[in-house]
């Protein structure tokens, strides 16, 4: 479903402040896999997602999704086939919206915005439906302002957002990192639901070890813009925390990067 | 010197009217500022540009409907090079209207010929001016071609039909793009198309206002936009301030900000009945607009302090 062949990116060409991101990545996602990412600070994880994303045009290297090129597509046309969760709840939706207006935008991702009414009243049965899954209890509060929302329920809603048209790509970008632990649970468990129950392919950065062996039926681990580590199947279900810090010490050659992936 | 207040009373109507066409220019802000979150500077330089060519083409001979739409249109092409400016070009959003501002200036003048072109009431058919509303007064023309009505009736139609506009899909996109520039682009909305369109539409109403307001007072003057989006904002800001807690719904809010815009023509028409020297007022009207965008920051920052020293008396 996602091809990425030999990627690369630098960031601050010819600055002191140059940074080279992604060193000619390659990745092969096929339809259906779940994929966890980790890696230190710096590794290249958002920078590859991003990258994906169309936020930045990448310095080499083509990026296909279901087989079309979009290396050149700017990041709201790529849009049409990625549904995305950030970091930031704040950054996911439209805070001074309302939550069916947030919806309304989502349902229409990747189609041109017409002069028809923004929100149909059939739609709002479906929101309600969808709401009432995240057993959070939006469902009745449709035309809430999603900025009073906390921000695990605007990680929930932003989750709904992503996967209400669905995408051929998923895209989750330490999406419960600034969550606290129970809430971060809770919105993982409802990602396992909707990637499991629409089969989506699926590209989830964690900084949680943990998580990244218990979710997803793939892993990858990427130091200093490459993928050194990547297991699947049988091999990732009989992984440990343990395991992978020295899968992780063989593949980068250093034990004090061993150190710094643990710290960050 | 005394102060005749008989005087104040009679300088209301046209302070109303003025304020109402003034509205329309202060929604146009209202679109930009609020809605597309940018300070667009273009609009001192696109008011004119609505005067200019709604004078010259009435001047021409063409009627006022055609000479206000085609005044509409011209302030569209402002924000779209405002918008090109911005998205094309790249250039910070208000360093891209104060370019857009400096070039109309010529252009402006261009349009007009010279820096002030008059327009008599008494030799073409104006759609509002100073001189109906004194006879609709003095009771020699019928109410309905009083100034305030036929604005009022503009105003009306204006929000009704930006109401509309920010209720389709292409509406929320552009209220989405405002919100969130992020958020907009993952949902696969062109927020640069948004912004250009979101100028465009904002230019226009604010040349359409300066189209009425230049048959208002009988003529197109190539300063006549000058500070005028301290005016829009000030009207924004009033309206905002005056109506936040009655009126919650858009279109209700639209119509509070050509209220604040009333209010404002009001005030400025109060200050120089108690005879403040008109070369004053621009700085006047610069405080004030100042002071009221200072006052949700000291909110803020006085509010945090006290906030602590509660916590800790609680401890």
């Amino acid at each position: 479903m996602l091809e990425i062949q030999n990627i690369s990116k630098t960031f601050n060409h010819n600055t002191v402040n140059e940074k080279v991101a992604l060193k000619g990545l390659s990745l092969v996602l096929k339809d259906g896999e779940f994929v966890t990412v980790i890696g230190g600070n710096g590794a290249g994880k958002s920078t590859m997602l991003n990258a994906v994303a169309g936020v930045f045009p990448v310095d080499g290297g083509r990026i296909l999704i279901g087989g079309d090129d979009v290396t050149r597509l700017p990041e709201y046309k790529r849009a049409a086939f990625i549904g995305r969760v950030f970091q930031d709840p704040m950054m996911g939706t439209a805070a001074s919206m309302g939550i069916e207006e947030n919806l309304a935008l989502a349902l229409r991702r990747g189609q041109k915005r017409s002069l028809r009414w923004g929100i149909s009243q059939k739609e709002r049965g479906q929101y309600r439906q969808l709401l009432a899954s995240l057993g959070l209890g939006l469902e009745d509060r449709l035309t809430t302002k999603v900025g009073l929302l906390s921000g695990g329920q605007r990680q929930a809603l932003t989750l709904l957002m992503a996967t209400i048209k669905k995408p051929r790509l998923l895209l989750l970008d330490e999406h419960t990192a600034a969550l606290d632990p129970k809430t971060a649970a809770k919105v993982l468990e409802t990602t396992d639901l909707i990637v499991n129950r629409d089969k989506l392919t699926t590209l989830m950065i964690t900084h949680n070890m943990k998580d990244a062996i218990v979710h997803g039926n793939r892993l990858i681990m990427l130091y200093e813009g490459q993928i050194v580590v990547d297991v699947a199947g049988e091999e990732k279900k009989r992984l440990t925390v343990e395991k992978l810090l020295e899968l992780f010490s063989r593949a980068s050659g250093s034990d004090e990067a061993e150190d710094k992936l643990v710290l960050s | 010197m005394s102060l005749n207040p008989l005087e104040l009373f009679s300088q209301l109507p046209g302070a109303v009217a003025q304020g109402l066409i003034w509205g329309i220019m202060a929604i146009g802000v209202y679109i930009t500022y609020r809605i597309l979150n940018i300070a667009d500077l273009t609009v001192d330089g696109s008011f004119c540009t609505g005067g200019a060519v709604c004078v010259v083409m009435l001047l021409s001979g063409y009627n006022v409907g055609l000479s206000l739409l085609c005044a509409f249109l011209a302030g569209m092409l402002t924000g779209l090079a405002t918008g090109l400016f911005q998205t094309f070009c790249g250039i910070s959003a208000i360093l891209a209207g104060i370019l857009t501002q400096l070039g109309l200036w010529s252009v402006n003048l261009n349009i007009m010929g010279k820096p002030n072109q008059t327009i008599n009431v008494n030799n073409y058919d104006l759609l509002v001016s100073l001189r109906y509303l004194q006879e609709v007064l003095k009771g020699t023309r019928p109410f309905y071609w009083s100034p305030i009505l036929v604005t009022g009736l503009f105003v009306l139609v204006i929000v009704g039909l930006l109401y509309w506009f920010f209720g389709t899909e292409l509406g929320c996109s552009i209220r989405a793009t405002g919100t969130n520039l992020h958020m907009a682009r993952a949902q696969g909305i062109n927020t640069d198309f948004n912004k250009v369109l979101g100028l465009m539409l904002s230019n226009g109403l604010v040349a359409l206002s300066g189209g009425l307001l230049a048959q208002y007072q009988g003529f197109a003057d190539i300063n006549m936009g000058r500070g005028a989006i301290v005016i829009g904002l000030a009207a924004v800001i009033i309206g905002e301030v005056v109506f936040a807690k009655i009126f919650r719904n858009f279109s209700l809010r639209l119509l509070g900000i050509a209220i604040g815009a009333i209010i404002y023509y009001v005030v400025i028409q109060a200050v120089l009945w108690l005879k403040l020297d008109p070369n004053n007022l621009k700085l006047l009207s610069a405080l004030i607009v100042a002071v009221f965008l200072a006052v949700p920051h000291w909110k803020k920052s006085l509010t945090a302090p006290l906030a602590r020293k509660g916590g800790r008396g609680d401890a």
